[in-house]
């Protein structure tokens, strides 16, 4: 599966540093489900699934503390849920 | 149920706006082969489909066109933006500007509006694959036309060549749901059609796990 890169695990990642992990992990994610949806017994995709998810949910818990919400159910203590950038304004959302 | 996760699939960020190529890639929005149709027709065809394989598929990849359409619509968006009305007017737009302003209204690069009669959910999990393999193929063959038009723009190829790829993908997949539901029909346990004989009413109607042994 063509999925191998180097991450960098630098924890001061900026903003669009991790939100460009977060969504080539998603996007990874998205992918092997649509394989497993179709191949389940795949053990090896399987696999990067499960680490792929895991990583997934570090990065977007690490953007959200710093940068606000990616979903509603994100707690918080100030409803940034609103503020701009929304995603098709462009500047990298 | 459907989460919204703030941000794009891939992201979109197009420097130089060009009205003239929103009017065409508008298409790909509310147009007879883009992703409103897609995702509208696979969301709705999964209700009938016969196996837990078919169901996941045609709900994620139905998901996965939403995530598409906010996507085309962002290109739409960014290319208009700001836009003055003499840039708006040069670029053919002058009609849709009329009764849309700068909005992203679903139809097609002609004006046509959307419409449900783009999709077919014919109660048959075998047609309605068929029918979106097809939708898959034309899709990848309308992405491919944008992007000849939009060729002298960089950040627009490069969000249209991710969105035909991704059509690519798809279509494999819908292969193999194909099959597999073939291959579920060959069995004869269950009864997804009405064959003309009396045998089956005498069958249950698919509700299938998807045997380990059926996988390709």
């Amino acid at each position: 599966m063509p999925y191998n890169c180097v991450i960098n695990q630098d924890d001061n990642l900026s903003k669009a540093e991790l939100m460009n992990l977060i969504q080539s992990y998603a996007f990874a994610v998205n992918d092997l489900t649509l394989y497993l949806d179709t191949h389940k017994d795949d053990e090896k995709a399987l696999q990067l699934h499960n680490q792929y998810t895991r990583e997934l949910r570090n990065y977007m818990n690490s953007y959200e503390k710093k940068y606000g919400p990616l979903t509603m159910y994100c707690p918080c203590n100030s409803w940034r849920w609103i503020a701009n950038p929304w995603p098709w304004e462009g500047g990298n959302n | 149920m459907w989460t919204y996760n703030k941000m794009l699939q891939y992201p979109i960020n197009i420097k130089q706006k060009d009205p003239r190529l929103a009017k065409w890639i508008i298409s790909q929005y509310g147009g007879p082969d883009g992703e409103l149709a897609a995702s509208l027709r696979y969301l709705s065809q999964r209700f009938g489909m016969p196996d837990t394989r078919s169901k996941a598929v045609l709900n994620d990849i139905g998901t996965e066109e939403l995530a598409h359409l906010e996507m085309v619509g962002t290109i739409v968006h960014q290319l208009t933006k700001d836009a003055s009305i003499e840039e708006i007017e040069k670029a053919g737009l002058g009609d849709y500007y009329t009764d849309h302003g700068v909005d992203v209204y679903p139809s097609s690069a002609s004006g046509v509006p959307f419409t449900a009669a783009y999709i077919a959910a014919k109660g048959d999990p075998i047609a309605n694959l068929q029918e979106d393999l097809a939708a898959e193929q034309k899709a990848r063959a309308t992405y491919e036309k944008l992007i000849d038009l939009s060729r002298d723009n960089p950040d627009v190829v490069d969000a249209l060549r991710y969105l035909r790829q991704r059509e690519i993908v798809h279509f494999q997949r819908f292969g193999e749901t194909l099959r597999g539901v073939q291959d579920l029909l060959m069995q004869k346990r269950c009864f997804m059609m009405n064959d003309g004989t009396s045998n089956a009413k005498l069958l249950t109607p698919c509700n299938a796990e998807v045997k380990s042994e059926n996988n390709d």
